[in-house]
């Protein structure tokens, strides 16, 4: 597999996850335009920001009024799974040259990373250089797409319909992507503590719970996998 | 909200430097090292440790509905999961899920 294919497997991979995408930037654009911001400020969240949970978080904080620090504080908490994302792809994309690893960091987002990881997980033999054509192949479809939808959720605004319930396309899609990653009683176990430990951190601020949670999942993982004997 | 053209841009900025700082963090500095077995072995777990603890309040609490449970989305979960068990792939998945969440919307819900 040369650069090209890898590039063209990505693009293909990353279709599906247009579905979650469209929805999810359109109600974004809606959302942030009756808040009050204007179109310009709108689309600055998606390019500059490109994380869905996260403008959602600022903006829903905005709307109280919160003291800008807040709304900072608030929303970046959101995004520090991202340094955890960071970590992981850094043992597949190290070796490429520093200024593409600075390009790719732009991308990362969760749909992005969770479809090249599980790639990669199930595709030891790619080259550094393959595993970098198949992500930016991932998000060539989907960030295009990401700033058109709040665009058009902006300038359309309630002309999308109200009461579907299009919230739930993240988790639909995002279970599309766990499932193929439970390959092992390790991953389960990650899986399950994740789960538990989010209800039982849910009262934790700032979504923070989500990141004990995962620190605890992982070391679960890690645990059983050491355990097991499994992988070298 | 009573915020200023010059504090939202604030906002804007500081969470787009930010969030762009997290991203590049370690996959800007540790580059071509090699990291310890053990930290590799903790980082394999990444996805599966934050990925299901995202959704799951989503799906058990969702907003939409005012944080109380739905049968609707709970029935479409649960619908997606065994689609994906069962086909292993995730473009069926998605379709299906998203079928089975409008099919309980228009009926049930």
């Amino acid at each position: 597999m040369s650069q090209t294919p890898a590039f063209w497997q990505g693009f293909r991979a990353a279709l599906p996850h247009v579905l979650v995408i469209i929805p999810f930037g359109a109600v974004f654009g809606v959302v942030a335009t009756e808040a009050g911001l204007n179109l310009a400020q709108v689309m600055g969240f998606s390019v500059m920001v490109i994380a869905g949970a996260a403008q959602f978080v600022a903006v829903q904080m905005m709307l109280e009024n919160a003291p800008v620090l807040i709304v900072l504080t608030a929303a970046l908490a959101v995004n520090l799974r991202m340094a955890m994302y960071s970590a992981s792809l850094a043992p597949h994309l190290g070796p490429i040259s520093w200024w593409k690893r600075a390009f790719v960091s732009y991308f990362m987002v969760d749909q992005a990373y969770a479809v090249s990881i599980l790639k990669y997980d199930q595709t030891p033999a790619m080259t550094p250089g393959q595993k970098m054509a198949f992500y930016m192949g991932v998000v060539t479809p989907l960030a295009p797409l990401w700033y058109l939808a709040t665009w058009g959720g902006a300038v359309l605004g309630t002309a999308i319909p109200v009461g579907l319930p299009i919230d739930f396309a993240v988790p639909i899609t995002f279970l599309a992507l766990i499932v193929p990653m439970l390959r092992t009683l390790a991953h389960v176990t990650a899986a399950m503590v994740s789960i538990l430990g989010v209800l039982v951190f849910a009262f934790l601020p700032y979504n923070t719970g989500l990141l004990v949670a995962a620190v605890l999942a992982m070391m679960a993982g890690a645990e059983v996998e050491r355990r097991m004997g499994a992988r070298a | 909200m009573s915020f200023t053209d010059a504090q939202i841009w604030i906002i804007i900025f500081g969470l787009g430097l930010g969030s762009y700082a997290l991203r590049l963090s370690f996959l800007g500095i540790i580059g071509n090292r090699e990291l310890p077995e053990w930290v590799l072995r903790h980082l394999r777990y990444t996805a599966v440790a934050v990925m299901p603890g995202m959704i799951t309040p989503l799906i058990l609490f969702p907003q939409a509905t005012g944080g109380t449970l739905d049968p609707v989305r709970l029935g479409a979960a649960v619908a997606t999961l065994a689609i994906s068990f069962w086909t292993k792939n995730a473009t069926l998945t998605i379709f299906g899920g998203a079928a089975v969440l409008f099919g309980l919307h228009f009926t049930i819900g």
